[in-house]
């Protein structure tokens, strides 16, 4: 499998000693996510591509990997949005304006949004699986001239846990591009879509024979996902999809995130569907 | 009686792709052009499943009311799809509400005039047939999707949170 064209160079410092980082900012998007702008305490900037993680480092109580969600033209600001599933990032959620937080990274590949240029852009997100995606909408809406369509599919579980809400409904006014949104279920209230996000793939805005898509969300979404890019035209080598696995050291050396012959902290999370295609509907991975 | 212009807008549905021509013209006979104001409803659960609709254009939900709880919206359809699978299965009863979410023009098809003309000649029901239950198969897969509440925080085997 060649995914030398999407991993990113190693950071140049120790990749295993964290750095201090300060909290700026830290905002409320649902119930149990949160967004955290930070910025390193050394005043240097923070260079990443779009879908790399870090290892987000709350000291004493543990180190998750948290992808990057802001604007990789802005290497002043960090920005990771983050669910609240168990002890450590309980404790990011904790964490305040002015506290400080260890960082180690940025690691792994990334959205190669510079191969999409002169075809369309499908964005697939389920959850939020949009964080990570968001960087790489950023970077091809600011290189906008040089793509053709750009379409947007999220889906969420409810109205309610909808991720950047605002960011949406600014994507959707846009006249050079589309973000179409679904929910699963939802009350009397939601005057948009309901039904699973694969139906809006299926719905079109972009030339099937001319589209690269990047696909990010739950794993079972995904793998539906593809299914349905597959059958509109889109084939394997054209969709790019981020994994996600028990990474612990984030440079391949663990093994924790073992993905057949791979690493998804090393060789991953973004990987071509094409050169997993054969892993990704095995049980024990 | 043939209703002009009716046959044109069944052709420009998607549904009818492909469909022969002649066959769209005997199906016109069964057809009415219909209009839906947002929040109108357009079928009620358990009543008599007499129409097939073809979307033009707008939005319809798919709801199930139960008393003291708001209604619950399972699937929303929208222009170039169908609203209804009823008319084919008997008791011939909707098994949701139907509502427009905006305001919804569509071509129905009445439905015992549907059943009479596909008895009638079952090359045409065969082609109408053929072209629902890819849709029926494609909802139910979608239903079953959504089962998974995929988008429910990530567990491990034994039910913890990772």
């Amino acid at each position: 499998m060649d995914t030398t064209a999407l991993v990113a160079e190693a950071p140049t410092s120790d990749p295993m000693i964290p750095r201090p980082f300060r909290i700026e900012r830290v905002k409320k998007e649902l119930s149990d996510t949160f967004t955290m702008e930070i910025v390193p305490v050394d005043g240097s900037a923070f260079r990443f591509r779009p879908g790399q993680f870090n290892m987000l480092y709350v000291f004493g109580v543990g180190e998750v990997p948290i992808s990057i969600s802001g604007d990789p033209d802005d290497p002043a600001l960090l920005v990771h949005t983050t669910r609240v599933v168990g002890s450590v990032t309980a404790a990011i959620g904790e964490l305040k304006a002015g506290d400080v937080i260890g960082i180690r990274g940025p690691f792994g590949s990334h959205w190669p949004v510079e191969e999409a240029r002169g075809s369309d852009v499908v964005f697939v997100a389920g959850g939020i699986g949009l964080a990570p995606l968001r960087p790489a909408i950023y970077q091809v809406m600011a290189d906008r001239e040089h793509y053709g369509n750009v379409v947007i599919f999220y889906g969420s579980r409810t109205p309610e846990d909808l991720l950047f809400r605002r960011e949406l409904q600014r994507w959707r006014g846009r006249f050079d591009m589309n973000a179409e949104v679904t929910v699963d279920r939802a009350t009397g209230h939601w005057s948009g879509r309901v039904g699973v996000v694969t139906k809006l793939i299926r719905s079109g805005g972009y030339d099937p024979l001319h589209a690269i898509a990047y696909v990010c969300g739950p794993e079972v979404m995904m793998r539906y996902a593809v299914q349905a890019l597959n059958d509109r035209g889109v084939t394997g080598d054209r969709i790019y999809l981020s994994m996600e696995r028990n990474m612990k050291c984030a440079v391949g050396f663990c093994g924790h995130c073992q993905f057949g012959s791979t690493f998804v902290c090393r060789d991953g999370p973004v990987f071509r569907f094409d050169a997993i295609a054969d892993l990704f509907t095995v049980w024990e991975l | 009686m043939r209703i002009e212009g009716l046959d044109r807008l069944l052709k420009e549905h998607p549904f009818f792709e492909g469909f022969d021509a002649a066959a769209i013209e005997l199906l016109a006979g069964c057809a009415a052009n219909e209009r839906f104001a947002a929040g109108e409803l357009i079928a009620r659960e358990r009543s008599s499943a007499d129409k097939f609709y073809f979307i033009r254009h707008g939005s319809v939900a798919l709801e199930i009311r139960v008393p003291g709880r708001e209604p619950l919206i399972v699937e929303t359809l929208h222009e170039g799809e169908i609203l209804g699978w009823s008319w084919i299965v008997p008791p011939y009863v909707w098994y949701y509400d139907a509502r427009a979410v905006a305001l919804t023009r569509a071509i129905s098809l009445d439905a015992t005039c549907l059943r009479d003309k596909c008895d009638a000649d079952h090359s045409l029901g065969y082609e109408l047939y053929r072209r629902v239950v890819p849709v029926m198969a494609s909802r139910l897969a979608a239903a079953r999707l959504r089962l998974t509440d995929m988008y429910a925080p990530p567990t491990n085997a034994a039910g913890r949170q990772r």
